[in-house]
């Protein structure tokens, strides 16, 4: 394959920075690639980054359909935080918390709610016509008092072992979280990629107004994106908060909109709207949470911690800037027409 | 349990017309005209980060309720921007004392110092804050959160008395930055680094919650070979923490002995389980305390600069006895 067209692929410095993360990993504990099998199930470093990145990488892919409508998703945390709430709070309601059908039901209640706050943010971006930022801004904040709300302020803790099986739970020996990821990206990509829906989002980000003209329903569009979002955010609170077995209103989802937002970037997908990449945004997902745990396991002192992942980012999102590439790198090659 | 959800519903609708309306309505609910004797303190909590913060937090509104004292309660989320705004209103409201929890050590010295120009004295709960100038607060109660760490550090020298070999211990601190993670870090190395078969092999922060306690650990224990001891700032990460050992097929308190700081009801049961070994209490309930120190501060009484809460430290066979009067 011709090296240049590698290089100038839109995701070939997100996978060479991943790469780059997990053999430093290995560097500093050599067991780092193991996986072995601990009481029926897998286990090892990189079991814990697919496991780690589901929440994450569930944001993300609302985030980006969000974002390729033009728009933003600011209280997918809040949101998370509201799922885990109510389903650790009607957990605890249930007479037997360990009999499968009933947790389901519970699931499905935490999720259909979620839903309903997706409607409220599409009604507030597409029928009032209020800014994303500012229409979600309502719910980001207003969400985590509704959270508090429901546990009272206080860490609800569930014994259920169905709800456990969530965010901490193995079928097949693998993580039953990352299966959820997994299946939500692969309906996320049969949907916009398999139908034209995909094509209508990006048309809707490129020019709402074109796209109306064009006989395509940009409101009902619009709509939708925020209702998924919204929806893939319910069910990472459920894993979040089942991963503990408790409802933690004030730590669940806090500030997970950022790292979303930034997955999404590091993916590829421009802010404005228009063009967008599911597979760079997991991607993107998946290294934040790759950069978090190797800050752990290469002990980088907790004082520079944000320090030295914002420097990774830095350097990935320079390395993905062509301009600095070829300010840079022009420097090196024989052409020296370029003004100092 | 719909009610509760309805109040929910209801109570997301209030906070959302707080944020467009983000008025100053009860600022003339101050007692700044002096019309009753009712004392008026204005109270910024960090927030609801853990189960020992509510119990503190309702520990203040019974006490000041009983002690008929009006309370202006703000929840500072565990942002300072969030409790230096909290301050700035209180003395808007012209309130008599304030009293806070701050989020972090460092950054009070402007606000203090308005409050101090407009002659409302303050008072520091739970956490100190490092500025130099003293005569920015009257008084600091709450535990000695060095002193904590030494409680720890000394159940771990007299466990391993007497044996040679060497011992690796993982640190979960609390957030950055805060008081009690430093605090807590430097009393536990204080009193291990005596001896030196003790050894912290790795010391991260698990954010004082039960996620990244969890989280944290599971690298832990692939990161580091061996792992004897887990020392956790807070009982909430060493739940966490007690997940991702079993989790690696390990047996907590067994295989590694942990020890942790706080005592909540969830730490002590498992405490009483024997998957934590050693608990050192740090007491939430400074309510009727803080209260007594606010009237007498009111009246112009001179008080102590540093006022301590009576603690205690527990074992599983304490933590059996006292299990079932735990109220938080």
């Amino acid at each position: 394959m011709n090296l240049t067209a590698l290089l100038r692929h839109r995701l070939f410095w997100p996978i060479a920075v991943l790469v780059v993360l997990l053999a430093s990993n290995l560097v500093f504990s050599n067991n780092f690639f193991t996986i072995t099998l601990q009481d029926g199930h897998l286990y090892g470093s990189l079991i814990d980054i697919l496991r780690r990145s589901a929440p994450l990488v569930l944001v993300a892919l609302g985030m980006t359909l969000v974002i390729s409508t033009g728009g933003i998703d600011l209280s997918v945390g809040s949101v998370m935080a509201i799922s885990g709430a109510l389903a650790c709070l009607l957990i605890g309601d249930l007479s037997n918390p360990d009999s499968v059908g009933p947790v389901l039901l519970v699931v499905g209640a935490a999720i259909a709610l979620c839903l309903v706050f997706g409607l409220w943010n599409g009604f507030l971006v597409a029928v009032l016509g209020i800014q994303p930022i500012i229409a979600t801004l309502i719910l980001m904040v207003a969400g985590r008092g509704v959270a508090q709300l429901i546990t009272d302020g206080q860490i609800l803790n569930v014994h259920s072992a169905p709800y456990r099986v969530v965010g901490a739970g193995y079928f097949l020996a693998v993580p039953v979280s990352f299966l959820i990821a997994a299946a939500a990206v692969a309906l996320t990509v049969a949907v916009t990629r398999r139908t034209a829906l995909g094509l209508l989002l990006e048309s809707v980000g490129g020019s709402p107004t074109a796209s109306r003209l064009a006989g395509i329903r940009a409101r009902r569009i619009t709509i939708m994106v925020y209702v998924f979002a919204a929806a893939f955010a319910g069910v990472a609170g459920l894993i979040y908060s089942s991963d503990v077995s408790s409802a933690d209103s004030n730590a669940a989802g806090n500030l997970i909109e950022l790292n979303a937002i930034l997955a999404v970037v590091i993916g590829g997908t421009a802010l404005t709207g228009g063009r967008f990449s599911i597979a760079g945004s997991v991607l993107g997902a998946v290294i934040i949470t790759t950069l978090d745990i190797t800050a752990v396991s290469v002990g980088v002192p907790v004082e520079t911690t944000l320090l030295f992942k914002a420097v990774v980012v830095i350097i990935l999102c320079l390395a993905q800037s062509a301009t600095f590439r070829a300010k840079v790198f022009g420097r090196f090659s024989a052409k020296r027409t370029v003004p100092a | 349990m719909l009610r509760r959800l309805s109040l929910a519903v209801a109570g997301g609708l209030l906070l959302a017309s707080a944020v467009a309306g983000c008025g100053g309505d009860d600022a003339g609910s101050g007692s700044g005209g002096g019309g009753d004797d009712k004392i008026t303190l204005g109270f910024s909590q960090v927030g609801a980060e853990s189960g020992w913060r509510t119990a503190n937090t309702k520990s203040i509104q019974e006490s000041a309720a009983s002690a008929g004292i009006d309370l202006k309660f703000s929840d500072a989320q565990g942002k300072q921007e969030n409790q230096i705004k909290a301050i700035r209103n209180f003395i808007t409201q012209r309130v008599d004392v304030i009293a806070f929890s701050p989020v972090v050590e460092s950054g009070w010295g402007t606000v203090l110092k308005e409050a101090k120009d407009a002659g409302i004295p303050v008072i520091l709960t739970d956490r100190a804050i490092d500025d130099p100038d003293t005569s920015l607060y009257k008084t600091f109660i709450g535990s000695d959160f060095v002193e904590e760490g030494k409680k720890a550090g000394d159940w771990l020298v007299k466990e391993y008395e007497g044996k040679t070999d060497p011992v690796n211990i993982v640190e979960l601190q609390g957030s950055p930055g805060a008081a009690p993670a430093n605090d807590r870090k430097a009393g536990f190395a204080d009193v291990i680094k005596a001896d030196t078969k003790f050894k912290v092999v790795a010391s991260q922060t698990g954010q004082f919650t039960r996620t990244d306690g969890k989280a944290v650990m599971e690298t832990f224990l692939k990161s580091q070979p061996k792992i004897d001891v887990l020392y956790a700032h807070n009982d909430d990460m060493g739940l966490g923490a007690i997940e991702a050992i079993e989790a690696a097929g390990k047996k907590p308190g067994t295989d590694i002995k942990i020890i942790t700081v706080d005592a909540v009801k969830d730490g002590m049961t498992a405490l009483s389980e024997n998957k934590i070994n050693f608990i050192v209490e740090c007491s939430p309930l400074l309510g009727p305390q803080l209260m007594d120190l606010v009237k007498k501060v009111q009246d112009g009484q001179t008080i102590p600069q540093r006022v301590l809460t009576e603690e205690t430290t527990f074992t599983p066979e304490q933590a059996k006895e006292v299990l079932a009067d735990r109220k938080y």
